[in-house]
């Protein structure tokens, strides 16, 4: 065994290293939000929330076609995970001692690691080969196969922390057990199921890779669930790959919108929790 | 709890005086005729555990009956059985009959949720809905089964005024049922039990999370209810089952060893083991 | 269905519920029965979504996979032209860019997960690991683009050149170090999140045990911690492997996307991800179609396997990120 003084020396330098580690991680974040701040701040103009893509090259022009198009995307694909996510996460907490709810478990796990590149091929299969043609309504739905594992697996937690009690005090006023659920356990899980499908629409909102060829991109304004849309991730990346200064401007500007879409969506959902923590 | 070796076999003084027929007749070996429930033969398992091995005993309408008996014994099993809360954990099951008016509650084609409209219950640990304020916690019952209440006011201060919170909350009825103190969130939990008019009320050891003073009001309200509701009240405390009730059932080991007259049990009991249990000589 | 009335007091609202049915039969319980199935069907959407998927994918790779066979795998020639196709260029820059970004992020997360489980305040603790997982929250296109305009150049004018003398390559900040030191930077937050948990679970007495016997604070981590965490950490470094094989965006946006296979982490590579998300839309030829898609069923399954395995590990001793969203 080391001497005292060595075990001392020992624990202090193993210490720093972990708080190292620790700044160490934090310099790329700082890194990607400073430049975030940097050239995105600097490239924002009240026209890139206004006006619609200029024709390749031109300078100018703006991406409210794809912010709109991003809304649109996320609102279809909660349309479809919100109620399968929800109700799916209700059986597994209600229901699910069984075997079939183990494998609905394992397969919202495993869903959860399945690279978003391929559920993009997965929606493009399903519905462009049928539809032949790229739509919002392909996008939306691979949007909410990455959202849908998070939904399930969040609503089955928080179902599964309200007491007993809860479901006993209202079976025995002679309330039906599904409306027990609905009415007394769903609602006061609720604060907490918000947050999870917060945290699952800003990931979804993010995603670039399950809308190339799904969503597809598109220089108009679109409304239309079954035509090509635009999108803040996909715009981004098309900006950042091609050779315009102007488009490198606002590919910056757009994902600082993103980012602080997406980090106001994590702020704003992790405070429900914790002030219902605080409740408590 | 107090437990009765200090204080010796000594009966507190029964609740409302019974009538002087209905004494006249335990006297003589029978149980009054009005049988709001009457359990036949029940037994009731948790898995391959036997909870309640053959009970049978009745429950008068319009009395209140105390179940005793020590941990264990099976008393919340037993009371769970009567309006078919038992079958709510996993891998419970039930066998013999338990009869409301006259009618097995545990019949083929039965719907205990409507069993348990007609038999309302109040649990150990109060459990008001913390997402509803305290109007919607007395309305829950209706509500969640859809009957848009026409007088909702006065069924709200109704139920309140039965479970002698009314004068309490009054004006705060929109807060949260979480904000209120322990003794008034069970009261608030009879409330709304009571809203549903009930006609047997359950309450499964209501005090034993309360403190002196929140259950002396909890006790002088089953006074009250007993005049107009048939109530079953579990409790471990021997005293208490002596100032509440009229009836008293003793439970041993899942068995009922004896069931009397509350100041008979109390005072002259039958069986050899009830004595040594109100004396506190075991349990 | 016939009802008797219980009490006069249908005139009551109560009244109203007090109906006994007298008919015995099916409505028992309809409405409960019919709420679990509903629930059921939507639990069973996600399995049947799963295999959906891997139905979806053979099929769709099936042309490519009869052609190919097994070579398809070892092939390193990818020319749609001429209608040839092998996958192991981007193989081997998937899993070398992947590897590269364990070595660089596995230890990194680890110390964070033990200063954060084990060496911290709570607040801290609570402050800083909100950080690191806001970290996981910045969408991938976004750190493409970080790394094109400033670690690519970053690392092609100050860093690439003192290393072109160890590794070989060229200098141009497009390659599989750039893709790696992304990769690193996406997964760390997942490894040392799950890390945490991990670690996080072991029972406290197990700590109070080394610290009652004099040991110092990093010994108590060593001798009492990573040992019960060890699988719970393994779990979650394949997990974190599994995020870096699948990532796509950031990936493409750096890797340099030429084919080829070259052993200086200095060279440009390629990315099974990156050629799909770069050619999917534009193949034209069915067999083309069909190789990307096999090279997503690949990926797929690897993935898929890869969370099981995962799966299987954190589990004995905590929970997966997904559940961890709870209070």
């Amino acid at each position: 065994m080391n001497s005292y003084l060595g075990r001392k020396t020992i624990d202090i330098v193993a210490r720093s290293a972990c708080l190292a580690a620790l700044l160490v991680a934090i310099v790329p974040l700082a890194g990607v939000l400073f430049y975030l701040g940097a050239k995105g701040i600097s490239g924002l103009s009240w026209g890139l929330f206004t006006e619609l893509p200029k024709p390749v090259g031109e300078p100018g022009g703006g991406f409210a076609n794809a912010i709109v198009g991003t809304v649109i995307l996320v609102a279809i694909a909660c349309s479809v995970s919100l109620p399968v996510g929800v109700f799916a996460g209700v059986y597994l907490a209600e229901f699910g001692g069984n075997r079939f709810a183990k494998a609905v478990r394992f397969s919202a796990d495993v869903l959860s690691g399945v690279p978003s590149i391929a559920v993009g091929v997965f929606a493009y299969t399903i519905f462009v080969l049928s539809m032949r043609r790229f739509s919002a309504l392909a996008g939306g739905f691979a949007l909410s196969i990455i959202m849908l594992p998070t939904i399930t697996r969040t609503t089955e937690e928080l179902i599964k922390l309200v007491p007993d009690s809860l479901r006993e005090a209202g079976l025995a006023l002679g309330i039906p057990k599904w409306r027990v659920i609905i009415s007394v356990v769903l609602r006061t899980g609720a604060p907490g199921i918000t947050t999870g499908i917060m945290l699952a629409v800003a990931r979804a909102a993010g995603e670039t890779a399950p809308l190339l060829f799904t969503a597809l991109n598109n220089r108009y304004w679109s409304l239309d669930p079954i035509k090509p849309i635009a999108s803040l991730p996909v715009q981004i990346y098309t900006y950042a790959i091609s050779p315009f200064d102007d488009w490198h401007r606002q590919a910056w500007a757009a994902a600082l919108v993103l980012v602080a879409m997406v980090l106001v969506l994590n702020i704003l959902a992790r405070l429900i929790t914790y002030q219902r923590g605080g409740e408590r | 709890m107090i437990s009765l070796a200090e204080t010796g076999p000594k009966p507190a003084a029964a609740p409302a005086a019974l009538p002087r027929h209905e004494r006249q007749m335990i006297a003589n070996g029978r149980t009054a005729d009005e049988h709001k429930m009457l359990a036949e033969n029940l037994h009731a398992w948790f898995g391959n555990t036997e909870a309640l091995k053959g009970i049978s005993f009745p429950i008068l309408r319009n009395r209140v009956t105390a179940i005793i008996g020590p941990s264990g014994c099976g008393k919340s099993t037993l009371i769970r059985c009567y309006n078919r809360m038992h079958e709510v954990v996993a891998n419970a099951r039930i066998e013999g009959r338990v009869l409301l008016d006259g009618v097995d509650i545990y019949a083929r084609g039965i719907d205990p949720v409507l069993v348990r409209r007609r038999v309302g219950m109040v649990f150990q640990k109060p459990n008001p809905f913390p997402t509803m304020s305290i109007r919607d916690n007395v309305l829950a019952g209706l509500r969640l089964n859809g009957v848009r209440p026409r007088y909702a006011d006065e069924l709200v201060e109704k139920a309140l005024q039965q479970a002698a919170l009314w004068e309490e909350v009054k004006d705060v009825l929109d807060r949260s049922g979480c904000s209120l103190s322990g003794g008034q969130q069970q009261r608030l939990c009879i409330a709304r039990a009571l809203a549903l008019e009930p006609e047997v009320l359950l309450m499964d050891e209501p005090c034993s999370a309360l403190d002196p003073i929140a259950t002396a009001k909890v006790e002088e309200l089953i006074h009250e209810l007993g005049e107009r509701y048939t109530i079953v009240i579990v409790t471990h405390n021997m005293q208490q089952a002596a100032r509440v009730s009229h009836y008293t059932a003793f439970l041993y080991l899942g068995e009922l060893v004896e069931y009397n007259l509350t100041d008979t049990l109390f005072t002259k009991p039958n069986n050899q083991r009830t004595e040594e249990y109100i004396t506190g000589r075991f349990g | 269905m016939r009802f008797t009335v219980g009490r006069e007091s249908d005139e009551r609202d109560a009244g109203r519920l007090r109906l006994w049915p007298a008919a015995i039969g099916a409505e028992v319980n309809l409405g409960d029965r019919l709420f679990r199935i509903l629930t059921a069907a939507f639990a069973a959407l996600i399995v049947l979504m799963l295999a959906a998927m891997a139905i979806q994918m053979t099929r769709a790779s099936a042309l490519s996979l009869s052609r190919f066979g097994f070579g398809f795998l070892v092939g390193t020639d990818w020319d749609p032209v001429r209608e040839s196709f092998g996958a192991l260029p981007f193989i081997y820059g998937t899993i070398a860019s992947s590897l590269l970004a364990l070595i660089i992020a596995v230890p990194i997360s680890l110390a964070i997960a033990i200063y954060l489980s084990e060496l911290s305040a709570a607040p801290v603790r609570r402050s800083l690991g909100f950080v690191v997982e806001l970290l996981a929250a910045i969408p991938s296109v976004v750190f493409g683009l970080w790394g094109v305009f400033v670690l690519a150049p970053l690392l092609r004018d100050r860093i690439e050149p003192a290393l072109v003398p160890f590794f070989g390559g060229t200098a141009n900040g497009f390659d599989l170090l750039a893709a790696a030191i992304i990769l690193a930077i996406m997964i760390l937050p997942t490894i040392s999140s799950v890390s945490r948990d991990v670690m996080a679970a072991v029972p406290k007495s197990q700590r109070e045990g080394a610290l009652a016997l004099g040991a110092t604070r990093w010994e108590t981590v060593r001798v009492a911690v990573l040992p019960s965490a060890r699988s719970g950490i393994v779990g979650a470094i394949i997990l974190g492997l599994g995020r870096a094989l699948g990532e796509t965006m950031a990936v493409t946006m750096v890797i340099g996307n030429r084919g080829e296979i070259s052993l200086s982490i200095l060279d440009p590579s390629y990315s099974m991800a990156a050629v799909i998300a770069n050619e999917y839309t534009e193949a034209t030829g069915e067999l083309h179609l069909a190789a990307l898609s096999e090279i997503t069923l690949l990926l797929f399954i690897v993935t898929l396997a890869l969370n099981a395995a995962a799966r299987f590990l954190v589990w004995r001793v905590a929970r997966l990120p997904g559940e961890k969203n709870r209070l």
